[in-house]
């Protein structure tokens, strides 16, 4: 019993960060049609600006007793913004000039993206090829036990910080005007910009909403497993944003709430099959579910299916 | 309608006259494969041969990349992976194969295949070449089982999803073989022996890798199938089947109206490719004397993809050619020769083949000129602050990729092939193409 909710606690924090990744890249799909494979570079991006801001407020380091918690969400905040400001650029260097383009190509352009980013990363004057441990922005003793399962503070952080951000999310899409725009216009570009709508200024801000998102997840992974950030280069940031892709793949690409609901499927299966099959194909569960449900749902769990017309 | 069909059996050649064309390919590959073995091979460096093979490999799996990436346009992320199920199966067949048959693990191979110090005394082709070359076909067919069963969910995807199913088939096989016992050593052949060969194959060294196999792949192998997969590829796509491949990738509903079984020969460009791509992986195996899965994760699919993509999608000379050169870069970047060299004959060449095709267009001049001048003073100021250019080897791909996309999509040759650039009454560039 105890194992069941420790590993159900597991899942869905993690779930929870999935969520979060997937979220970004169901918005980008939704709108621009394409797979943004930079997207798990700004994930690691985040973890990566969360240690430098961390560093520069002179936290973390060795011996200093734990920071209050509004620091970390500084830090949360200035990693937030700053990846959004690199989103921004990236769709404006990047993607903006290949809106009419075939979509392979502007995968190929993802793809150049994405390895432009793991590779300055890695340079002396970025990050350094070295990996680096994240500070320590909460205690880390469990917080309270429930059942035998220790709850520690930076599970609660987590959640509450992604169910506030995904919140924050469902407010902007459906209750405000520009999240009307990004509907109209994922729905329909040609008719939302007759409508009068800006809608490269709407694919801007989609991004960058999107990107945000991934640095907070980012964020939120460092604080969960403290030990130690990879490399940027490492191909573990890659596997992350897939599986999250994966989520939003089962959750049926392009819809918010889809991406929220894979996020914490695969989360929970993902758990699950490590600790109760084996921990040694943990990738693999991942990927057949994604190859089940394209085989026999492709539109998602909550997706609606397109047909491709002439 | 069965007259339609029987006309067109008439039209095809009679059996006994496609014995030639089927065998001077590989006549081909062997002279041509010989000569860089025996007469190239001893006047170059043990380094340079060692590029040259790499190299050979790559443009392998760059070509075969090229069959489903750039004729057919499904875009495959997990070459990689093929290569990884070929590799391994052919190393599993040559390693326990040898044990085995010759009772060890060692080189039992002849003058084609010998890599190690000094003469060799032997016969030119010898048993374990055999089994060696036996393996790669082997592993060739397996994974092309692997492109069969990749390729029959392309029934349903297209684009982007396909390309993360590729990438997911990709990580499956490699977290797969990281999973498996560890190999029976080579000073331990004789307890395999006892072994039924069932319970071998799945012994293949999991995270460690499989290491110690014999080392079988020389210049002579490796150019053999190049030259054959080229042969192949080049004929592809001047088949009907290579014509149903570029009418997939430039419109899959138009060709399905015309005829086509798309899911048919999307599946057959996957199988060809895989095939390809398994014997480059046990080619790659037997040369390096090891595999290991972790290497031929993702990152070494985006390697090929970069290839395909930067050399012109479905243009083979374009994919041999940038294979080459991203194969040689590196190695050229540690110690960049003067660029302006180059760029004048480059220029020289452009200039003579417009003025023999009768037309001026000095755009293209200018832009080689421009960009000769621009590398040559980014190397000369390299070189004076002593920067090392190899280690921003990976970031200058990157942007090449990029930079790429944005102003030649259709990479350095597009679809046609470096000959048809420069023809005489050369095709006119396609719509959408310059």
């Amino acid at each position: 019993m105890t194992q069941f909710l420790q590993t159900l606690l597991d899942g869905v924090t993690v779930g929870c960060l999935y969520a979060l990744i997937a979220l970004g890249y169901t918005m980008v799909y939704g709108i621009l049609k394409f797979i943004n494979f930079a997207h798990s570079d700004v994930l690691a991006l985040g973890v990566w600006m969360s240690i430098t801001i961390a560093g520069w407020m002179g936290m973390g380091a060795a011996g200093q007793p734990t920071p209050p918690w509004y620091m970390g969400l500084l830090v949360l905040v200035g990693t937030m913004g700053f990846c959004g400001v690199v989103g921004f650029v990236i769709e404006r260097v990047a993607y903006k000039p290949l809106r009419k383009a075939p979509r392979l190509n502007v995968l190929i352009t993802a793809i150049g993206v994405s390895l432009l980013l793991q590779n300055v990363g890695q340079q002396k004057f970025a990050f350094g090829p070295y990996p680096k441990s994240f500070p320590s922005l909460m205690e880390s003793s469990s917080l309270f036990t429930v059942a035998g399962v220790q709850v520690r503070a930076s599970d609660v952080a987590v959640v509450g910080t992604a169910i506030a951000l995904m919140a924050a999310l469902q407010f902007l899409i459906f209750r405000t005007k520009l999240g009307a725009a990004m509907r109209a216009v994922s729905f329909n570009t040609r008719n939302a910009s007759l409508m009068g709508i800006n809608v490269d200024r709407v694919i801007s801000f989609t991004f960058v909403v999107g990107t945000m998102l991934a640095a907070a997840a980012g964020f939120l992974y460092g604080l969960k497993y403290e030990g130690q950030a990879k490399q940027t280069a490492d191909s573990m940031w890659v596997m992350l944003g897939l599986k999250a892709f994966v989520a939003a793949v089962v959750g049926g690409i392009g819809n918010v709430r889809g991406a929220v609901l894979g996020g914490l499927l695969i989360g929970l299966i993902e758990f699950f099959g490590v600790a109760y099959l084996s921990s040694q194909y943990r990738d693999a569960y991942v990927f057949a579910i994604l190859i089940m449900v394209l085989l026999f749902k492709p539109e998602g769990v909550l997706g609606r299916a397109t047909v491709e017309k002439v | 309608m069965s007259r339609l069909v029987d006309q067109a059996r008439s039209l095809s050649p009679a059996g006994w006259t496609v014995l030639p064309r089927l065998l001077w390919p590989l006549v081909v590959g062997v002279v041509i494969a010989g000569l860089i073995q025996f007469v190239i091979g001893p006047n170059i460096s043990g380094f340079t041969s060692k590029v040259m093979l790499v190299a050979g490999i790559n443009i392998i799996m760059a070509v075969s990349l090229t069959v489903v990436n750039g004729f057919t346009g499904q875009f495959s992320m997990g070459h990689a992976g093929f290569m990884a199920v070929g590799g391994y199966v052919a190393a599993t067949i040559t390693y326990y194969g040898s044990i085995k048959l010759f009772g060890t693990a060692d080189f039992a191979g002849g003058t084609v295949s010998w890599t190690g110090a000094g003469a060799f005394e032997g016969p030119i082709v010898g048993k374990g070449d055999l089994l060696f070359i036996g393996s790669c076909i082997v592993g060739g067919l397996a994974a092309a089982g692997a492109g069969y069963i990749v390729g029959l969910p392309s029934l349903r995807l297209r684009g982007d999803y396909l390309a993360i199913v590729t990438l997911g088939f990709g990580e499956i096989v490699r977290v797969l073989l990281q999973g498996t016992p560890d190999q029976i050593q080579p000073w331990k052949a004789k307890e395999a022996l006892d072994v039924p060969w069932y319970e071998l194959l799945l012994k293949l060294g999991g995270p460690k890798g499989f290491n110690l196999l014999p080392t079988y792949t020389t210049l002579f192998w490796v150019y053999l199938f190049v030259v054959l997969t080229l042969i192949v590829s080049y004929r592809l796509k001047n088949s009907s089947t290579g014509r149903a491949f570029l009418s997939i990738r430039e419109d899959e509903i138009a060709a399905q109206a015309m005829g086509v079984d798309v899911t048919r020969y999307k599946v057959r460009a996957f199988v060809l490719a895989s095939f390809f791509a398994g014997m480059a992986g046990g080619l790659y195996a037997m040369d390096i004397g090891a595999i290991n899965a972790g290497d031929l994760g993702f990152q070494r699919s985006f390697d090929f993809i970069i290839m395909v993509v930067l050399g012109g999608l479905g243009s083979i000379s374009g994919a041999t050619l940038a294979a080459v050169i991203l194969t040689i870069l590196p190695e050229l970047l540690r110690d960049l020769p003067p660029i302006w060299p180059a760029g004048l004959v480059l220029l020289a060449g452009m200039a003579a083949a417009q003025k023999l095709r009768g037309q001026w267009r000095l755009r293209p001049l200018i832009v080689v000129a421009v960009l000769t001048a621009v590398l040559e003073i980014a190397r000369r100021v390299c070189v004076a602050k002593g920067i090392n250019i190899a280690d921003y080897r990976l970031i200058l791909y990157a942007s090449l990729l990029i930079v790429m996309m944005l102003s030649r999509p259709q990479g350095l040759f597009g679809v046609r092939e470096a000959w048809e650039l420069f023809g005489r009454g050369g095709k006119k560039p396609a719509k959408g193409a310059a």
